[in-house]
Formats: C-alpha cells, structure tokens, sequence
C-alpha cells in the first residue's frame, strides 16, 4: 500500500469515560461516532464506509443513519480497530469508499446492552481450556508469564513497575479514571488476582467509546482538523487458545503485525517519537517492545524499570496512562488509537515536544490477534 | 475428588476419540501420517501440512509443568487459590489443565517440573486429564 495516502481526519472519544450507566453499548458508539463528525463537519450523507466491532457494522450503519458502500466487522477482540484502519485505508487506497467511519463502544462497567460473555463448551476453547477454571482475562491472558520471568530472570518487582510509570503518565491527564501516583510496593501489596498478577497490574473496567474517520490525504485541506497521516499497518493472528501460543515469551502475532507495518512505513525504530502498547495486563508492554523489535529479548522489562518510557525518558509509552490507569472498557485499542492521534495533532494531555512518528500497537484476545499502525503529522 | 460444578467440555465429532480416552483412562494425541507432526488439540487433518492421513496415538502421559496461575477469585467448581497450569508433554503438545495432588503455591509448583496424567471422572461421560508430581 503506499504511504501517506490516508489520513485521519475525524478522532473523538464519548462525551464522557468511566462509568455511564445511561448508555446503552450501542449508545456509546453512537456518542462517540456523532462526536467525531461534529469535530469534522460531517452528516451521516457524506459517510460512505463503516467499521466496527461488538455491534455489527449492520448495527451501526442503521443506528447512525449511513449508507455504506464498504462495510467491516472484524471483531478479533481490542486490536479489531487497528485492523479497520488497516482496512480501511487499503479501501480508501482501492477506491471502494471515501470517508469511513470506525467506531468502538462498550459498557464494559454498567453492562448496559452488552450481549453476555460465554465460552461455547463445543469450542475448542469450551473443551480443551474452559474446564480447568479460567475465568476470563485476568486468569488467561496471564498464564504466559512465569514462562517469561523464568527465561529471563525477570522479578514480579519489574513488572510491577510497568504500572508505577504508566500511572506517571495518568497523573497529567485530566480524563485518566487512576491519576494519583503509585509506588512499587503499592503495586506489590494490592490485592492477588492470579499469581503473579496482583490487582495493579490488571487494567481497569470502564465504560467509553471512540471513534475514527478516515479519508484519503488529497481531501484533508477540505476538513477543520489536523490531518495525521497513516504511514504503515500491520495485522495477524495466532491461536483463540492461551494455551496453545508457539512460544509463552513471545507473540507470533505481535512479530507478524509490527514488522509488517514498519516496513510499510519505511521507518526504523529510532525515527520513532511516540508508542503506544496495548496494556490489558502489565506484561504486554514488555512483550510489545521485544516483538516490535525496539529491544532484544528479555530487556524490556528493565527498559522500563529504568525509566526509558516514563515521562522525560527516550521512548515515551502509554502516554494517556494506558489500559492500566486511563481506562479499559474491554476492547482498549480504540483509545490506544486516539492517543496516538491527539500525539500527532499535538494536543495530548501529556504531549510530546515535536513528535512526528508514532506507532500504536494492539492485542486482541489473550495474544490471539494483533494489529499496528504507524501514524505521522508529516504531510506526504 | 469430583469437583462438581466446573465447566465441562461437550465433545464434537471431531474431539469425542479424545473424550472416549479419558474415561478409558488414555491421554490420546493425533500424528500425521505423512510429515509425523504430532498435534493437540484434535482435528481430523495435520495443522502443518494439511494432510487428511492422520493417527490416534496415546500419549505417554509424562510432561512437565510449562506455565501456570494461581487463581484467587471464586469460579464454579473450584476453591481458590488454585493453579491453571499449561503442561508440556513429553511427546511435544502443550495443553491447559490444573495440578493435583500438590499444594498450590509458588513454591510447591515450581517450572519444568515433571508432572504425569491423571484421570477425574466429572460424570458418566466426561473425564478430565489433570496432572500430579511425578512419582519417583
């Protein structure tokens, strides 16, 4: 695909995060869907593509009144949104449509309108993992770890550092749900969910939304906002089963997405300003930065540790305070995808002086999928 | 020590010779008969070369431990903390299942230790493969 072809033009979240009982799942992707067009002036006639997950785009499309001519359901868990701007600017690029919308909605909190969580017992994962007593994240995505701590010689004290820096980050941010600040002993003696993962190492539950357009970069002059281009993409899977990852200490598809979109970017780790990392649970900003390629196996960890990512450090991460302390609705990688904008437009809350590259990077499932995208404030 | 309550599978016609083994007391891996991969969880054909000439082999039920939590919240048919465990078997696969027999703890449950199949019967049909420490 070539680059800097597709912008976004159109980023917006719900009105408000955290807990909003009076929307419904839908609502909340409506909230934020109406949100975004008002940013860039546009009715529901000048929308000719939708993407979506949890609700179908089918849903959406009605719901918002739009007549698509290029519909996408990916729904792959919290990555599916970095996969639709994957997919729509190769839709854009194909000529199949020339304003999309991607919108992400979830009453993860109040649980209004949420069809209900269950694993099939006939699934492979019903059969094969389901009777041995997960219950969710916090019990799956986790299992990988101790392989990982093992491997590398890395302390529970690291990985709870994770969650002390990206709560730096929350500090500076008026809409984070956590922004006092933590210590490593806070981490180390809040509450056990699923040894080794204690209660601050786990991303929140919130409710929220947000939303995307994305239009091809000869048209951003007609829109008010910044244009921030889309400069590479990358998507993958591997496995619905925790259990059945290649190798616990990396992800297949954390190795397949990233690389994919850096060369489609034509960049090189050093040309990048601003990262973002899907951080469900603490280990996955470690495991992203090795699978990314910005550091050898088995030093992210102490990368972090070391402040590196924190504020004032050389890679700045998780810069709205991440899954762990900004929020967590359930399928994060919209708001990962909305930092990584407000970055570009140089609006952050927490901005990075300069920044002109970056890259948000995303997980779906328990490392089942992946999706990255590069994005620049450069015009081509 | 049924632990009425937990999750159970519901076998499909590609699974049910698994589930036929556990009650009969056998942990049942398939082998393809063309590049020799051995595979888990069942399908009737090889996940690396797509052959359909595939064999039911029985595992020899020696693994060790690969990865694991220790639960602390209430899930149906389990007292917490109790172990999820991921166990690698001797002849290659690696699949989910919890340690018996074996205190759950951090210390007790100790990396690359070998553990071996045993067989809890859930009911008259389902049979679950859990392991224990190795004997001797």
């Amino acid at each position: 695909m070539p680059h800097n072809t597709v912008a976004v033009v159109g980023a917006a979240e719900t009105t408000r995060l955290g807990v909003i009982p009076e929307l419904s799942q839908i609502g909340l992707h409506a909230d934020a869907a109406l949100n975004a067009m008002a940013e860039c002036g546009l009715k529901p006639k000048d929308i000719d593509g939708i993407a979506t997950a949890n609700e179908t785009p089918v849903q959406l499309a009605h719901y918002l009144g739009i007549t698509p001519t290029w519909v996408d359901g990916t729904s792959v868990g919290g990555c599916s949104f970095m996969i639709h701007v994957r997919h729509a600017a190769a839709a854009i690029e194909a000529g199949l449509a020339k304003t999309i919308l991607i919108t992400h909605g979830e009453s993860g909190k109040s649980r209004v309108g949420n069809p209900p969580r269950s694993v099939h017992p006939q699934s492979l994962n019903g059969q094969f993992e389901q009777p041995f007593g997960p219950m969710g994240p916090p019990s799956m995505f986790t299992i990988p770890v101790l392989r990982y701590m093992k491997t590398y010689g890395v302390t529970e004290e690291q990985i709870a550092q994770v969650a002390v820096v990206q709560r730096e980050w929350a500090s500076k941010n008026p809409r984070a749900t956590f922004r006092n600040l933590i210590t490593t002993d806070d981490v180390l003696n809040s509450r056990m969910i699923a040894y080794p993962f204690r209660l601050l190492m786990c991303c929140l539950v919130t409710d929220g939304g947000g939303a995307l357009i994305l239009t091809s970069a000869e048209r951003t002059k007609d829109f008010p906002t910044k244009p921030v281009y889309i400069l590479g993409t990358g998507e993958s899977a591997e496995t619905p089963m925790v259990s059945q990852m290649e190798d616990f200490t990396t992800s297949r598809a954390f190795r397949v997405a990233g690389p994919t979109a850096f060369k489609e970017a034509g960049i090189t780790h050093k040309d990048v300003d601003h990262l973002m990392i899907y951080d469900a649970f603490a280990h996955l900003p470690i495991y992203g930065l090795e699978d990314l390629g910005f550091l050898p196996r088995g030093e992210a960890a102490g990368f972090i540790a070391g402040r590196n990512t924190a504020p004032g450090g050389s890679l700045p991460l998780n810069t709205n305070g991440g899954g762990l302390s900004y929020m967590h609705s359930g399928m994060y990688g919209m708001y990962a995808l909305q930092e990584s904008v407000r970055q570009m437009r140089g609006i952050a809350p927490a901005q990075i002086p300069g920044a002109k590259i970056s890259v948000c990077h995303g997980v779906g499932g328990m490392f089942a999928a992946s999706g990255t995208i590069i994005f620049s404030n450069q015009a081509p | 020590m049924a632990t009425p309550g937990r999750a159970l599978p519901q076998p499909t016609p590609e699974t049910q010779h698994f589930w036929d083994g556990t009650k009969a007391n056998e942990l049942l891996l398939q082998r393809c008969d063309e590049c020799a991969k051995v595979y888990f969880p069942p399908r009737p054909f090889c996940p690396v070369c797509a052959s359909r000439k595939v064999s039911v082999t029985k595992a020899s039920g020696k693994a060790k431990l690969y990865s694991y939590v220790i639960h602390h919240r209430p899930v149906p048919g389990f007292t917490p903390p109790y172990a999820i465990a991921v166990v690698e078997l001797d002849e290659g696969p690696r699949m989910m299942t919890n340690i018996v027999e074996c205190p759950q703890t951090p210390e007790a449950l100790v990396l690359d230790m070998p553990v071996e199949v045993v067989f809890e019967a859930q009911n008259d049909s389902i049979t679950l493969p859990l392991f224990r420490p190795a004997k001797g």
